[in-house]
């Protein structure tokens, strides 16, 4: 009987300290609440997570690293897109 | 008793006498056997189980069940005061002083019913140890309060398998269905008595067993509806493995475990 390829997902992280998830890596699982179960099992053994995504991979859309030239180095040359040409006065503090 | 802090030392009754030591220390043993040789058996899947993410995760519940065997033994050798710390419990007992319920000494089989088994032990621990926060042996609280929350990830791991070996394949269910018919007869030691272990209860230190029944039964009944299994039918139970009388499983997996400590009584790393 041939079997159905089991799906992949990708784990993303959050930690204790707030910032956004990260991605942490992968696992196979049969559905989404196994899924969780897994990245719970495999990626949080350390006390790392207070949530867990599970994305399927298939629903990931990446950008193709060929094109790397067309989609990023243009910006390098637009420095009046970065904030930093205006003074910040002190009563405002730190922003 | 050794000179121990307060923490260790029975909770008086009114009358002023202290709740036997020696029961005390058989009801703590037992937990921790049952931890033990349990977390053991889970421990024998790693590097073996059917996939990498449940082979970590079978690694996981031996280690929780070791982490609590660990703490109970270590508070057993306390009440008992003369010197036994968790190795020499662990190690240097032999089969008939084990006191664990025969459920968890079971070989392993196949996955379908290594979930089962758990799910069975779960399903009663979660419930056991949510109530025994509530001892009056403070220790005993501290214990059950970190244990709660590792069983039940352990109740709902079991579960989703269960349910999925069940409502899956037409093998994966025939061998859920086999687990199933194969262990509940070990599931009734579970819920056993003895008359120092109903005197702990008396005493507010142990959990009423019996009064757990009723949870037990609806966990159990919700995850085998799901899993489109059938409740095995009310059957004699297995019995003996609080007096240390045990299949013939228990033997070898403790030469197994205990063969390296026995050979090499003081090594240390």
């Amino acid at each position: 009987m041939p079997e159905t390829p089991m799906p992949l997902w990708e784990v993303f992280i959050r930690n204790r300290s707030g910032l956004p998830h990260k991605h942490a890596g992968s696992v196979h699982a049969a559905d989404a609440t196994l899924a969780l179960q897994a990245a719970r099992d495999v990626y949080t053994r350390r006390g790392e997570a207070v949530s867990i995504w599970v994305v399927p991979s298939a629903a990931i859309t990446a950008s193709d690293p060929a094109e790397k030239g067309e989609l990023f180095e243009p910006t390098a040359s637009k420095i009046y897109r970065h904030p930093t040409f205006y003074k910040v006065p002190d009563e405002v503090g730190h922003m | 008793m050794s000179a121990a802090p307060s923490t260790t030392e029975p909770k008086r009754r009114e009358s002023g006498s202290l709740p036997d030591t020696q029961g005390l220390f058989k009801y703590v043993v037992a937990l921790a056997d049952d931890a033990l040789v349990l977390g053991h058996r889970l421990s024998q899947w790693s590097g073996r189980a059917p996939m990498l993410e449940e082979d970590i995760a079978l690694s996981n519940l031996a280690l929780d069940l070791i982490g609590q065997a660990r703490l109970l033994y270590a508070y057993a050798g306390e009440i008992e005061g003369r010197g036994r710390d968790e190795d020499r419990l662990a190690y240097l007992r032999d089969e008939h002083a084990y006191s664990n319920v025969l459920l968890v000494e079971q070989p392993n089989g196949d996955f379908a019913a290594t979930m089962v088994r758990q799910l069975a032990y779960a399903a009663f621990m979660h419930p056991y140890y949510q109530a025994l926060t509530a001892s009056t042996d403070r220790r005993l609280a501290e214990i059950a309060a970190k244990a709660v929350k590792e069983m039940a990830y352990h109740v709902r791991h079991a579960a989703e398998w269960v349910v999925r070996l069940g409502d899956g394949t037409e093998e994966s269910h025939a061998r859920a269905a086999a687990a199933l018919e194969e262990l509940w007869m070990y599931t009734g030691e579970l819920f056993e008595m003895d008359a120092g272990e109903r005197a702990l209860v008396a005493d507010g230190i142990a959990v009423d067993r019996e009064a757990l029944r009723p949870r037990w039964d609806a966990t159990i009944d919700a995850v085998l509806a799901e899993a489109t299994l059938k409740r095995p039918a009310d059957r004699w139970m297995q019995s003996g493995g609080r007096s240390g009388r045990h299949t013939e499983h228990l033997g070898p997996m403790l030469a197994e475990m205990q063969v390296l400590h026995r050979a090499h009584p003081d090594a240390t790393w």
